[in-house]
């Protein structure tokens, strides 16, 4: 534990001091289409026990900057600037003193802990490696050591983990293998690249607290690089805002959120939506149009009724994925089905779609027994209902030109001409707020919010009945999240049409629902209107949800924290924390 | 509104086709085999004519000119004469032309039965592609050389068409492999889920949505398919069950004159380096290709 020499006074300012900075820091990288300036010229530090989050948009180039300090960029790159990591300069080194450097001054924790553990590998080869190549521990010593490390990150039996395969742990287990693995030559500084981004929030909360205990206990210094302000507001000290390569801002935690000074921080802070001020539906509002709807449309968009659905696995029983589930969407409504991960919600969007079939129960939509239709008839059905995917870039087809991949459903069911199609497509162009010149253009030139309008534009070609929307904005970043959502609701109330909104981001419910429905293991656990479910929440798995979404406050987030942490105690569950063995 | 204050308006556009052409066209063996290959086509067919039209060179296949020397190449035969006293550039010239009908034949036969089996099986998975696939795994099991010859010979009173179609019905096998494959993992991708949803018709869904995705492997393989179309009838020919005579082709030609090899080498070099010739420059065409669409695969360095 050489690090607790270091001082990690808060005061401490001389550069000297700093265990990561980065000193007029430009990359530029050449691709066959021009240099793209990457990074232009930053200056940075993080100090011992202190968390700078690193803030911006995707593209931004903040993940570029971290990975300077690693020397880990593609040969395409050129770096010039100044990056240190304790007291050397990265630039100079050799690759062997490269080696040498990562793991052992400076170390990881990727987003995808999946894709971060080599998956033929036991747990234990994987954190013994480290270990061994830097000569800290061998054989028996090693692996003593790999189950301190696991014990230390909160992994029950690390004796019998060891032995396991990463696919064996659940998403939250593995980042925490993930971050022991950073932690095992105790290094100065950990670079954490979106850390939580690909778990769900209740374990995010727990990864955060284990980071967190991990800079008092250990005094390590964190460069947090993240897109969710809630995030921030959870653990940094410092924020460094950045945009197209350039630093806008940087400051305090409590300054930067709370007093932003530079426009695009002040924007983005806006953007991000906060649970607790659902804006876009007025309560008094939305039971008004409810109710009208309701008198004028006696058949509602979507009817689940005892829904069970269950995919079949070779050799095992079958996997019960929803069980027992039944809502209805209203027509004109938009219903928020909330969860997290392995919840069932994305199977019952699809299931609403008619994509899979339901095992037993009933699924009406539109007023039509989905179970009990022809072919041909299903084709007229699918004329009624809307899809907006997650992930932009996968659910546009690559070889179409926008204009195409909009006019697509009207050339499926044959309707107007070539000239009234494409007048259908500038208007919906129109409606999604793109430009009409986009017609010609191909998916791959636009950027993910873009495209997210493409893919809403086509939902809409066929004004639809019914729409189906799972996670269309998670894939965006919050600036372009907040208009996507924004206009997604302005052309609900135009279009008019029901809405079965799945998320896992409770303030994007917040904003848009009028119902909420929140699933647990392909459960029910509460439904109801959205004041009653997020403001009084009855169930404590509703109440474990809000508790943990982080809010990008600082002073609000610690008392959030503070709530949880009380709630977790009540609950008799523990707060994570890194456990320092007697002596350690 | 980020996404709409910045649009990507001032940089040029281009089209997936666009940059997959940029980037072919900078791969230099790719040119170079290109512009052989054009060259060795332009010159095959223009030289002796095709059919009833007459080409640029003089003398005809199959007549015998007197002997000059012991029929070595000079002015007036450069590729020289065989033992009758035949000219020997216009016979390689058919040979060539022979050859090029067969490979290119063969390469569409094989490539449009390849993607059709593999699309049907990845598409429709189930008892379809069972089916399809067994059929695969029984061509598949049968020696290609073998199974080819039988099936030549069985067609050989059909002239060169014959082979060409008995080739294409048993080279298919490779590419419907590759086609499923890429089929089954597009399948899962959500735009053609999308397209689903909307309730696209699945012969749409096929053509318009999947296919146009896995063009890159089609295009390729087709490439490498003509090659091996080449070698495999030059084989063929050469143990004579591929092109029958008074029919010429570049493997028959060897052969006709395998025993000349000591004594009159160049009967033996100008077919030999003709096929060396087709068969490398396709296979670098298809080296550039593969890179073009995947650029992944290589060219990390600008």
């Amino acid at each position: 534990m050489t690090t607790l020499d270091l001082s990690s006074a808060p005061d401490a300012t001389t550069p000297g001091d700093a265990v990561l900075s980065f000193t007029d820091l430009e990359v530029t990288f050449g691709t066959e289409f021009g240099d793209v300036h990457a990074v232009k010229g930053i200056s940075l530090e993080v100090r011992p026990g202190e968390v700078v989050a690193l803030v911006g948009e995707s593209g931004s180039g903040k993940s570029v900057t971290s990975t300077t300090a690693l020397g880990l960029l593609p040969g395409n790159a050129r770096v010039s600037g100044r990056v240190q990591v304790g007291d050397q300069v990265v630039g100079d080194l050799d690759p062997a003193g490269l080696r040498k450097m990562r793991g052992n001054d400076i170390a990881m924790v990727f987003q995808e802990p999946m894709t971060a553990l080599n998956p033929v590998l036991t747990i234990g080869d994987q954190l013994t490696e480290a270990l061994q190549l830097h000569g800290i521990a061998f054989g028996k010593q090693a692996m003593a050591r790999a189950a301190e490390l696991l014990d230390m990150v909160g992994i029950p039996e690390p004796e019998r983990r060891l032995k396991q395969y990463p696919h064996e742990l659940s998403g939250g287990q593995r980042q925490r293998v993930v971050i022991a693995m950073a932690i095992s030559c105790d290094p100065k500084v950990i670079i954490a690249d979106e850390p939580t981004t690909a778990l769900d929030v209740t374990v995010q909360a727990d990864i955060l607290d284990l980071l967190r205990s991990l800079k008092d206990k250990l005094d390590t210094g964190i460069l947090l690089i993240t897109h969710n302000m809630g995030v921030v507001a959870d653990m940094a000290d410092r924020v460094a805002v950045m945009f197209k390569g350039d630093l806008v801002e940087t400051g305090s935690a409590a300054q930067v959120l709370t007093d932003p000074q530079h426009d695009y921080t002040k924007r983005l802070l806006k953007a991000v939506p906060h649970l607790g001020e659902g804006r876009g539906q007025d309560d008094a509002a939305v039971a008004r149009s409810v109710e009208t709807e309701r008198a004028d449309a006696e058949t509602p968009a979507l009817e689940l009724d005892q829904l069970v659905i269950e995919y079949h696995r070779l050799g095992k029983p079958p996997f019960r994925a929803v069980d027992d589930v039944s809502f209805t969407v209203g027509a004109g409504e938009i219903v928020g089905l909330v969860g997290e991960s392995g919840s069932g919600k994305s199977t019952i969007a699809k299931c609403a779609l008619g994509l899979i079939p339901a095992r037993s129960g009933s699924v009406r939509i539109l007023g039509e027994d989905f179970g009990a239709m022809r072919k041909k008839q299903l084709k007229d059905l699918r004329r009624r209902i809307g899809v907006v995917f997650q992930d932009p870039a996968a659910s546009i087809n690559p070889r179409f030109p926008v204009g195409e991949a909009i006019n697509e459903p009207l050339a499926v069911h044959k309707i107007g001409d070539a000239a009234s199609r494409q007048k259908r497509v500038m208007e919906l162009l129109d409606a999604v707020e793109l430009p009409r010149s986009y017609y010609n253009r191909y998916p791959h030139e636009l950027s993910g919010g873009q495209r997210q309008r493409v893919s809403i534009a086509r939902a809409l070609t066929l004004e639809p009945e019914l729409m189906v929307a799972d996670e269309p904005t998670s894939a965006l970043d919050v600036s372009v999240q907040a208009a996507v959502l924004e206009m997604f609701l302005d052309l609900q109330s135009e279009f008019g049409f029901a809405c079965l909104f799945v998320s896992h981001d409770l303030a994007v419910i917040d904003m848009l629902a009028h119902q909420v429905v929140v699933m647990q293991e392909g459960r029910i656990v509460e439904k109801g209107t959205r004041d009653r479910v997020l403001r009084s929440p009855q169930e404590e798995y509703t109440k474990r949800l809000l508790a943990a979404a982080p809010v990008p406050d600082p002073t609000e987030q610690k008392e959030r924290r503070e709530e949880r942490h009380r709630l977790l105690a009540e609950w008799g569950d523990e707060v994570s924390e890194i456990r320092l063995r007697e002596g350690a | 509104m980020t996404d709409l204050k910045n649009p990507p308006a001032e940089e040029k556009s281009y089209s997936q086709g666009q940059l997959v052409r940029m980037r072919f066209f900078r791969h230099k063996g790719a040119i170079i085999s290109m512009a052989v290959m054009a060259l060795v086509i332009l010159v095959a067919f223009t030289s002796i004519g095709i059919g009833p039209i007459p080409g640029w060179w003089d003398k005809v296949p199959e007549l015998q000119y007197p002997k000059i020397g012991d029929g070595a190449p000079s002015w007036e035969h450069p590729f020289g004469q065989d033992t009758g006293g035949k000219d020997y550039f216009a016979l390689v010239m058919l040979g060539t032309q022979k050859s090029l009908i067969i490979a290119f034949g063969v390469g569409i036969i094989s490539t449009v039965i390849g993607t059709l089996v593999g699309a049907l099986a990845g598409y429709f998975r189930g008892w379809v592609e069972a089916v399809l696939m067994r059929m695969t795994d029984l061509l598949l099991v049968i020696p290609l050389l073998v199974l080819a010859a039988v099936l030549g010979k069985m067609a050989s009173s059909w002239g060169i068409w014959g082979l060409t179609l008995m080739l294409g019905l048993v080279t298919w096998t490779g590419l419907a492999r590759l086609v499923r494959g890429e089929v089954l993992s597009l399948r899962e991708r959500e735009f053609v889920v999308a397209a689903y949803a909307v309730g696209t018709s699945s012969s749409r869904t096929i053509f318009k949505h999947i296919l146009p995705n896995a063009i890159g492997t089609i295009i390729v393989s087709a490439t490498l398919a003509i090659s091996a179309a080449i070698l495999l009838e030059t084989a063929l020919s050469f143990l004579g069950y591929g092109v029958q005579a008074p029919d010429t082709s570049l493997g028959l030609l060897i052969q006709q004159y395998q025993t000349a090899f000591t004594t009159r080498p160049w009967l033996f070099w100008w077919p030999g380096l003709m096929i060396l010739a087709i068969a490398l420059s396709v296979n670098f065409i298809g080296d550039g290709l593969r890179d073009a669409f995947d650029p992944r695969q290589n060219r990390t360095k600008a």
